[in-house]
């Protein structure tokens, strides 16, 4: 699927280009574009580097375990089949945390070294796991309880209340979460019922 | 209400900073080596996601400069419409999943050029921080392991994502009396 939006998405892309006579665009475009994402990676690489550096300290400390532990109730029916002091739960615990006080930059390192330890559970390496889709549809509905930049950015507009949309955030971001999860778990079942 | 969420972003982090090495030195930690070691594992991680968020920059800014994009924008509008997503918004809807920085921009202009306080204002900022940019986070997260076949990640990703855009416009309509 991600193969064919890919190739899609470039073939689409230089086609219409071409018959609108832009086509010198989809050159400038793809040097400007891999530019930017060397310099997205390289945005997020100190705070990667720093707060996987301090996780590790609260692992080592065994703080990442007990919020784990706090949290088992719910992962272990959002993540049946993990074993229960699996560091995977750690790290996806650190990465819901993260996400739910807003703290982007926090999040995606603790999302990386989440899918690492599910690939490590993983059978089959090349294919998703169950545990893994479950995992990217909370990350991809973004679950965020303070979305603290937008309302700085609403405040710099000159928003009379700029945290007031923080009551239909949290509505839409459950309504997309209630979604994605329900999908994923209908379209579980099926997969593996077309595959046997 | 800006007060306090102002107030608690910005004691979240040194908070979380002063106490997590603080509380490893009690438990006897060796706070530094574990810190170093964490932070090594971090600069791998991130040098190896950088070719997966290349490709799909490139595939999308390719997209977004041919203008295949507006056409596409053109064609999904009569679909959107009756969702209560009007057509000022459409492109902040097609682009939030494939780009943060370009949705991010086009919200910001929408700030600017409707106010914040305003219907679409308001729909923006709720559209914008409601979801994530599915795309960037399918293809970062499942590149950095290796991962070809995503399964149903990808139509599953995005009917989360339409489904966050009408209960977006939903809650603003029912929360704000439009």
């Amino acid at each position: 699927m991600l193969n064919a939006i890919w190739v899609g998405l470039i073939v689409i892309g230089v086609v219409v280009a071409a018959a609108r006579g832009r086509i010198d665009a989809v050159t400038q475009a793809s040097m400007d574009s891999a530019e930017l994402a060397v310099k997205t990676v390289i945005g997020f690489l100190g705070a990667m580097v720093f707060w996987l550096g301090l996780a590790k300290v609260a692992e080592d400390a065994g703080l990442v375990q007990a919020l784990a532990r706090w949290m088992r109730p719910l992962l272990g029916r959002l993540f049946p089949g993990i074993p229960r002091d699996h560091p995977a739960l750690g790290a996806i615990t650190m990465n819901i945390s993260a996400n739910l006080l807003g703290l982007g930059s926090a999040a995606t390192p603790f999302g990386l070294k989440a899918m690492q330890h599910l690939q490590d559970i993983n059978p089959r390496k090349d294919t998703a796991s169950d545990h893994m889709v479950t995992f990217l549809v909370l990350n991809t509905s973004g679950a965020t309880l303070i979305p603290a930049f937008i309302i700085g950015l609403r405040a710099q507009y000159g928003s009379a209340n700029p945290a007031e949309i923080m009551v239909t955030v949290l509505a839409a971001t459950f309504a997309s979460t209630v979604v994605g999860l329900t999908l994923d778990a209908v379209l579980r079942r099926r997969g593996k019922r077309g595959a046997a | 209400m800006t007060s306090w969420v102002d107030y608690l972003a910005a004691v979240t982090i040194p908070s979380f900073l002063a106490f997590i090495p603080l509380y490893g030195l009690c438990k006897r930690v060796d706070v530094f080596a574990s810190f170093i070691e964490g932070a090594t594992e971090g600069l791998t991680l991130a040098a190896r996601t950088i070719p997966y968020v290349v490709a799909i920059f490139v595939a999308i800014g390719i997209f977004r400069a041919s203008g295949a994009l507006d056409i596409l924008a053109g064609l999904l509008r009569p679909a959107l419409d009756p969702l209560g997503l009007p057509g000022e918004i459409l492109p902040l809807a097609i682009v939030r999943p494939l780009s943060g920085s370009g949705s991010f921009a086009l919200m910001a202009e929408l700030l600017e050029r409707f106010g914040p306080d305003s219907y679409i204002g308001r729909l923006a900022s709720t559209m914008q921080a409601s979801t994530d940019t599915t795309f960037y986070v399918l293809s970062l997260y499942f590149g950095s392991v290796g991962i070809l076949s995503t399964r149903h990640a990808v139509p599953v990703g995005l009917t989360a994502d339409i489904a966050g855009f009408v209960a977006s416009a939903l809650a603003v309509k029912l929360f704000f009396g439009y």
